[in-house]
């Protein structure tokens, strides 16, 4: 190798960098579309964080327009969105949870912390049920409609805004329909 | 009238900063006085008039002006002073300007503290200063002016952003800020450097200080964000990974392998070329977290409103000034000379060594920050990267950094005989593994962790200890005074001081992981519960109206051995504008341990889910941090980097008078 390449490595390391800095700049990190969207929610069936004896599926979720949220306790941003839960669960919209690779007594003492917007939490303690529904990173909300079919995915929390001019008008429209 | 005062200001002081970048340098290269002179004012002016636009912003949000959109955006005619003022910083257009106020500070002090530098040296650094400026100036002034004006003018404030109305979170920006910006002066010094085509030992020991300083300001940054992360979020954590954490962990990282190396190249001319790598990737990396904090490109918890169109605007400047400076780096380190050699076990090999493990904890801090862009940008899907992976990346290095860094201090410059290190470092080998051991017993603590904390931060101590009597064997303490008011003492003291706060940082850390003890638990009025050895009292909760919000002020007597030792008042807090509830935990702070008690949820019948901690040790992060901070600080003071002339000593002084205080030690 040439002496003076070696000197310009910092800066071909720099170019790299800045490449991928660019294209992050046109990508928005909360929108990718999933694959499941239009698709039946996928299976699944695990113990309740309330009651391990209770399992949780997807067909609990059919029936009313319902929100499927993904988090964990490890999750900073978690806990930024939970606030936003906690109002959205007072308009009477059934939340269901996934807490995802999280482990129960941390989920418990977090839901006693910060108030429990759920119906009901499902423990996916090895993440399995988060791989089916192509869950990469928390948090993550869907909207299941009545008949258990997923019409909406939000990456990153919950905000006002979001859940102002995205998740209620969408709820809306599907409770008005009869899909 | 004000705002367009300040507007106005912002505009000359860019000018002022064109005239500073460009003038100076070419008067520089091709021997005009006459310019070259013209960088002082021109700082002097620029800082003027950066200084009037930061008081016309101060002015609008105390004077409660909405007819500024950027007050009306965060300012509110019920936030107390104190926050009206640091709502100033508040957000993004604001927090700006400070930036830009901050770096016309530090070029101000570097033109009026620099009388021994070289006329031509000294214009090279503040053109290059002016640079970064004129990028941050138009930054402001084409894509978020803060002077904007609102028409017709809001009513009422949008009021700042109630996690930020604290006083930690008041003072933490301008500290943090301090620090990154002073990173742009041994960026400066190391480019003015660099042109010059001269990387001697002057321009490390020109360096040093100012490195030093910068670097003691973004420790006390850092540690003051964990201090304000801990008792403001309710959640008794002090350190998230959160990508705004990392942005001003990577400078820290490149900052602290500087210091280090810059010791090396001014006392032994060596590792000139990685030096100023260094100080290039410091500044660097300041701009690499302005850029993600800013662009929108990563969620975090702090993010500033991101704007694609701001983020373009960063990148392109970026790339101008590290794309720039790597080009002239590749282009004239090759001429630099190599500096005196050393063998394989010498102070300059230990040095490398750790300056390496900074660099590699740096790569992964940065990898695991931009994974989540990587990933998206490859296609490869969605990740988040969260505790687990840069926990244990630091828990693998922090411990092969420590034992490194206590050999340091006993070895020699150039090269060290392998035996009379080891000799050097039994005793305190034997007392670390000791102690560490019988803290690791089931019968003191079982955890296996906290003994490797403890034998760690003992390693550092008793070689601390060896070096430090080394160095005062046979002084009294006149001759240790001495030894301190002159040249080369402090550098020596700072290391000390800062390498205890490391030692102290670990036991800190480990002890608070390991040790706390937490309960959460639904309390009604008047009923009580233990956790360790107190008594939790609750007396309920009771609405309280506070300066600009609505409160739930709870009240939490603690006991020990019936004896009350404090009563906490954990809050929640509705802010008047934003609605968002804030949790504001009652925290009863001791040396050895904290109690530290968060509201939950009310549950009826003015019963409440509490939160109890007993976090063992928790001061002693910051305590290590402020320690680290102030050996900094102790080293940047050493007199060598002011004097021009060299004091007068009076040899034999120091050695004459035979030693009765220190006897017993020697």
């Amino acid at each position: 190798m040439p002496r003076f390449i070696r000197f310009l490595l910092p800066l071909f390391a720099f170019l790299a960098l800045a490449t991928l800095l660019y294209r992050g700049l046109s990508i928005d990190p909360k929108r990718v579309p999933s694959p499941l969207i239009g698709k039946p929610a996928p299976a699944f069936s695990l113990p309740t964080l309330e009651n391990p004896e209770i399992q949780l599926s997807q067909n609990d979720l059919k029936n009313e327009v319902s929100l499927f949220n993904v988090w964990a306790t490890w999750c900073v941003a978690c806990r930024h969105e939970h606030p936003v839960l906690m109002q959205l669960a007072q308009t009477g919209i059934p939340i269901y949870g996934l807490d995802y690779k999280d482990n129960l007594p941390d989920a418990r003492r977090w839901l006693t912390q910060f108030g429990n917007p759920y119906r009901a939490n499902a423990f996916d303690e090895e993440g399995r049920v988060g791989i089916n529904w192509g869950v990469y990173g928390t948090p993550e909300t869907f909207i299941v409609d009545k008949k258990g079919i997923i019409r909406h995915k939000h990456i990153g929390p919950l905000t006002s805004e979001v859940v102002k001019n995205d998740i209620l008008p969408l709820i809306k429209q599907l409770q008005g329909t009869d899909g | 009238m004000i705002p367009e005062l300040g507007h106005f200001a912002l505009i000359l002081a860019l000018c002022l900063a064109i005239v500073q970048a460009i003038f100076p340098l070419i008067g520089s290269l091709n021997n005009t006085p006459g310019w070259v002179n013209l960088a002082k004012p021109a700082a002097m002016g620029q800082f003027f008039f950066l200084a009037i636009a930061f008081a016309a912003l101060v002015q609008s949000f105390i004077a409660n002006d909405f007819s500024v959109l950027y007050v009306a955006q965060h300012g509110n005619t019920q936030l107390p002073l104190v926050y009206k003022i640091s709502a100033v910083w508040g957000a993004h257009e604001g927090s700006l300007l400070l930036w830009a106020l901050i770096l016309g500070t530090w070029t101000l002090a570097v033109s009026l503290f620099s009388r021994s530098l070289p006329a031509e040296m000294l214009a090279r650094v503040l053109a290059i200063m002016g640079m970064i400026s004129i990028g941050f100036l138009s930054f402001m002034l084409f894509t978020s002016n803060p002077f904007e004006r609102l028409i017709p003018a809001a009513l009422e404030g949008g009021e700042l952003n109630p996690l930020l109305q604290d006083f930690g979170l008041a003072i933490h920006p301008p500290m943090l800020y301090m620090g990154y910006v002073g990173l742009s002066v041994a960026f400066s010094f190391a480019i003015a450097a660099l042109i010059g085509g001269k990387l001697d030992t002057a321009w490390a020991r020109w360096s040093r200080p100012w490195t030093l300083i910068a670097w003691v300001f973004l420790t006390i940054g850092i540690t003051l964000g964990s201090w304000w992360a801990y008792y403001e979020l309710g959640w008794g954590g002090w350190w998230f990974w959160d990508p705004v954490e990392n942005a001003s962990f990577m400078p820290w990282l490149a900052g602290t392998a500087l210091i280090h190396s810059l010791a090396v190249t001014e006392k032994r001319g060596a590792f000139r070329r990685w030096t100023v790598l260094l100080a290039l990737m410091a500044f660097s990396l300041s701009l690499l977290g302005t850029f993600l904090v800013r662009s929108g490109v990563l969620t975090s918890v702090h993010a500033f409103a991101s704007d694609p169109e701001r983020g373009l605007f960063i990148l392109v400047f970026l790339s101008v000034v590290i794309g720039g400076s790597l080009v002239l780096y590749a282009w004239r380190a090759p001429d630099i000379p190599k500096g005196g050699g050393f063998s394989m076990l010498s102070r300059e090999s230990l040095l490398l060594g750790n300056n390496l493990l900074l660099i590699v904890t740096l790569a992964f801090v940065l990898l695991g920050t931009l994974a989540p862009l990587l990933y998206e940008a490859m296609g490869w899907g969605k990740i988040s990267v969260g505790f687990p992976y840069f926990n244990k990346m630091f828990v693998m290095l922090m411990p092969l950094m420590v034992l490194i860094m206590a050999a340091g201090p006993l070895t020699r410059w150039k090269q060290q005989n392998p035996d009379t290190l080891l000799k050097n470092l039994r005793l305190p080998f034997i007392i670390s593994i000791v102690s560490g051991i019988i803290v690791a017993l089931p019968a003191i603590s079982g955890s296996l962790s906290a003994g490797i904390a403890v034998a760690l931060s003992v390693w550092l101590l008793t070689t601390l200890l060896t070096s430090a009597r080394q160095r005062l064997r046979n002084k009294n303490l006149s001759a240790i005074a001495h030894d301190i008011a002159n040249r080369g003492g402090r550098s020596y003291y700072g290391m000390w001081l800062a390498h205890i706060g490391i030692a102290v940082f670990i036991i800190g850390i480990t002890f608070v992981t390991q040790f706390d003890v937490e309960k959460d638990i639904r309390m009604s009025p008047g009923q009580e519960v233990s956790l360790n050895d107190f008594v939790f009292r609750f007396e309920g909760v009771e609405p309280k109206k506070g300066a600009n919000y609505q409160s739930q002020f709870g009240t939490m007597r603690v006991l020990k051995n019936n004896k009350e030792i404090a009563i906490l008042h954990p809050e929640k807090r509705t802010y008047q504008v934003q609605k968002k509830p804030m949790t504001e935990a009652g925290i009863n702070a001791g040396f050895l341990r904290d109690i530290y008690v968060s509201l939950g949820e009310p549950l009826g019948k003015g019963d409440w889910s509490l939160r109890l901690y007993y976090k063992p040790f928790v001061r002693w992060i910051w305590l290590g941090g402020l320690l680290i901070a102030a050996g900094g600080f102790l080293a940047a003071s050493d007199p060598r980097y002011r004097m021009k002339v060299a004091r007068k000593f009076k040899p034999g002084a120091q050695s004459n008078q035979s030693s009765t205080v220190l006897a017993g030690n020697a």
